[in-house]
């Protein structure tokens, strides 16, 4: 029991500073949000929007997501293991250099220190530290499930394994680079070659992080959380194959119209249209879970939250696909539409996925129920407002916008000048911060909530932990 | 699927990575191997060190958050930003920096584009010329110097894929004097999409006729349409900013004194600076006029040149001093390529 305790203070001790990157992470959003219609507000050198927005991605996909896929893989693994960590205290170590590396990573991105790619913007000392990280991670999880009580592995260990080993082989790949001084490297691959070795990683590092470990985690956490059996194992062993699969093919759809080869970018739409089955494999996989009882809306707070994640999830891996095909990319991409659809996923799917699991985990961890369901009803409700109104928003723009670009006179000549179709956006972009405030408010009860669970918690004996 | 693999992890493991390395390898690590994945234009020049320093200034202050540097054979696009990006022109782009997201324009095709004064104006004020703008003002890397030793470390780890970048480290501190960050972020703007020849100008002759010559209404149209396009770089009334563009309605005209025909003016508005021989002049070699070719058409092009006229006219006519160049931001030390 004491092997669980300890653990389950380092499974905690991720998710709390998973969110504490999160609030960092989310604030910085809200000041680029305003400098895209404020440019004022870009107030030093260290904070324009240029340095800060990889200050948001970053802190919120390796600060906020890898915080929660560290603590709550650790924390499946030793249910669905039925043992403690193999090697608790170097997850301990883990947590300690995981919190120093976001932090590096958050004060060198403002520095300008940054490799130029999306998602691998961080330079290669610090990439030395991420893989490290990533080690200590790989064995505590593999050595966990390789001495496991349980024979048979469920399915979201397997996403955890396939996690373990896709976002190992991407990130090594992509961040080769030539070291050019202590700070500063340029990427191994130039020009199309650096694109396409980009675009794989960037498109996959978002797979791996944000699909993967947060399906480990849906499939794991929703039916214990609503005490329903998962629907059908079939269709998780046909849904995750076909992911892992056809996920990697697929970069090249953020290249469309570029001067890649062009049947690399047909391989890339082709794939991305495949992947809608296995997506929707776990769509109907989960709403078939509910759909075994669905009073379970009404009895169990949690369930809105897997339901509403899960269906954004099916959203987002239609809208994807969507967007890959070159008629509708040569009208939304690079315009506004992108991150409407990016924060679909993001603050509808994931942030839903972790927040449900982790008021669920920590009651657990603590032996108590949630603080306050009534607090958790607000969080939901707000999140989902500020959500929609985000994205809702960035779409009608994307639209416009990829419109008014494409706009021609019967002479040929364009309709507008660049600066026009810019203008036409500040209204969405004010829109969008507002939407960013409700949501970031809506987080901030989330977080009262799981500190007032714990807090509740403390003062009762620690219960017994159930495996 | 036989169930036996879901009880071993190791096989497991392995299984899962062969599903993952598949698709990797053929869209990623096989095209590596092939040439077309390696182009280089023969007309492509590796980057100077004064250039390279701006591309890593790009890189720093994360310019590819806003602005993509590739354009798509699309017509409208093609229309305006010009000819489509060609896989050779990024052999030396460590990364590439073509970027995912245009909150401000493409720059695949601005190098040349405009002239130098216009980029120092900009980049320290955008607002100052287009004031819907949201663009940061980068003012700040004016007067920041240069590290001519740091400059010469990245020439020569690139050099370690592109020999000819290698670089002695005495000359490019010579190459570097008196230079500061702006100067070289204005460098590597004016280089971007040299490889690729710009956008031939109109096909217009210097004796065409301007069918809208003296024409009241086009005055009211082409007024409008200098405030708004035009303006920007050659002053309100026509009188230039001075290091940006020249003066439209003194007795030069590129550069040497005297006028041309109407024809010359709608010839290099339409096609910009590659129309400038249709003259014989040769102008500021330094400038770089903005071809608008594909962003009006023919007759707001004759009614911003009837406005000219008759806005040359007015200043002779009533006998006023022809209003002095507006002082620009630039400074006076501005190089001239």
């Amino acid at each position: 029991m004491n092997d669980y305790r300890y653990d389950n203070q380092t499974v905690q001790g991720f998710i709390l500073s998973a969110i504490a990157w999160g609030v960092v992470g989310i604030l910085v959003g809200l000041l680029i949000s305003i400098q895209l219609w404020a440019p004022a507000a870009n107030f030093a050198p260290w904070l324009t929007y240029g340095r800060l927005r990889p200050v948001h991605t970053n802190g919120l996909a390796f600060g906020l997501g890898a915080g929660v896929i560290f603590g709550l893989t650790y924390y499946i693994a030793m249910r669905l293991c039925g043992r403690p960590l193999v090697f608790p205290k170097l997850a301990r170590i883990q947590l300690w250099i995981f919190n120093l590396a976001i932090a590096a990573a958050v004060i060198s991105l403002m520095m300008g220190y940054t490799q130029s790619n999306e998602y691998a913007e961080l330079e290669w000392p610090l990439d030395i530290g991420v893989v490290i990280l990533w080690v200590m991670f790989a064995v505590n999880v593999f050595a966990t499930i390789i001495k496991r009580k349980d024979e048979q592995m469920y399915v979201s260990l397997w996403y955890i394994i396939a996690t373990v080993i896709a976002i190992a082989v991407l990130y090594i790949v992509n961040n080769l680079s030539i070291p050019a001084g202590g700070m500063k490297s340029y990427h191994l691959f130039a020009g199309v070659n650096s694109a396409n070795v980009e675009w794989w990683y960037g498109h996959n590092v978002v797979g791996f992080l944000f699909t993967m470990p947060f399906l480990a985690m849906f499939f794991y956490f929703m039916p214990k959380a609503l005490n329903l059996p998962l629907y059908s194992h079939r269709l998780s062993i046909l849904a995750f194959w076909s992911l892992i699969f056809g996920y990697l093919w697929t970069g090249a759809h953020h290249l469309i119209y570029s001067p890649l080869p062009d049947w690399i970018q047909t391989l890339g739409i082709v794939f991305t249209l495949f992947l809608i089955a296995p997506s929707w494999g776990s769509v109907i996989n989960g709403y078939y879970t509910v759909g075994a009882d669905w009073s379970k809306m009404k009895t169990n707070y949690l369930t809105k939250f897997f339901v509403m994640a899960i269906t954004f999830y099916g959203l987002q891996t239609v809208q994807g696909p969507t967007q890959g095909l070159r008629v509708v990319s040569q009208l939304i991409h690079y315009t506004d539409w992108v991150p409407g659809h990016v924060h679909m996923g993001t603050m509808g799917w994931v942030t839903l996925t972790a927040c449900a699991s982790i008021y669920y985990v920590i009651p657990k961890i603590h032996g108590t129920t949630i603080y306050s369901e009534k607090v958790a009803n607000f969080h939901f409700w707000l999140v989902m407002v500020g959500q929609l109104l985000f994205s809702v928003s960035m779409w009608i723009t994307g639209i416009q916008q990829g419109a008014m670009w494409k706009a021609t006179n019967a002479d040929g000549t364009l309709k507008y000048t660049f600066v026009e179709t810019l203008a036409k956006n500040y209204p969405y972009w004010h829109t969008r911060t507002l939407a960013g405030i409700i949501f970031t408010v809506g987080m901030l009860f989330f977080i009262y909530n799981v500190l007032m669970t714990i807090r509740q918690g403390r003062g009762r004996s620690a219960a017994q932990v159930t495996a | 699927m036989a169930g036996e693999i879901y009880k071993k992890p190791i096989t497991f493991a392995l299984m899962a990575t062969v599903a993952i390395l598949i698709g990797s390898v053929v869209t990623m690590a096989y095209p590596m191997l092939r040439s077309d994945m390696h182009p280089k234009l023969e007309t492509l020049k590796p980057f100077t060190a004064l250039q390279l320093a701006g591309r890593d200034i790009y890189q720093r202050e994360g310019c590819v958050g806003c602005h993509t540097q590739t354009v798509r054979p699309l017509p409208s696009e093609v229309a305006r930003y010009g000819d489509y990006s060609k896989a050779g022109e990024f052999a030396y782009d460590h990364p590439f920096l073509w970027g995912s997201k245009r909150t401000g324009p493409d720059l695949a095709r601005e190098g040349g584009l405009r002239p130098d004064g216009w980029h120092y104006q900009h980049y320290a004020n955008p607002q100052a010329l287009f004031p819907k703008s949201n663009m940061p003002s980068y003012a700040w890397l004016k007067g920041r110097p240069l590290d001519a030793e740091e400059v010469a470390v990245h020439l020569n780890a690139l050099a370690m894929v592109h020999p000819e970048l290698k670089a002695d480290p005495a000359a490019v501190k010579a190459q570097l004097a008196g230079k500061d960050e702006m100067d070289a972020l204005v460098a590597y703007t004016q280089q971007l999409g040299h490889a690729v020849a710009r956008r031939q100008g109109g096909t217009a002759d210097i004796n065409l006729e301007n069918p809208l010559a003296h024409d009241t209404q086009a005055v009211v149209v082409g007024k409008k349409l200098f405030a708004e396009n035009c303006a920007v770089c050659h002053g309100e009334e026509g009188q230039g900013t001075e290091g940006v563009a020249p003066s439209l309605i003194d007795d030069q005209f590129l550069g040497e004194k005297g006028d041309l025909p109407d024809g010359a003016y709608f010839a290099i508005i339409d096609g910009g600076s590659d129309a400038k021989p249709i003259g014989g002049r040769k102008g500021d070699p330094g400038g770089g006029m903005t071809a608008f070719g594909s962003q009006l058409k023919k007759e707001e092009i004759w009614s911003i040149v009837t406005w000219l006229r008759s806005q040359r006219a007015h200043e002779a006519a009533e006998g006023h001093d022809v209003p002095k160049a507006t002082k620009g931001e630039t400074p006076a030390k501005q190089e001239k390529k």
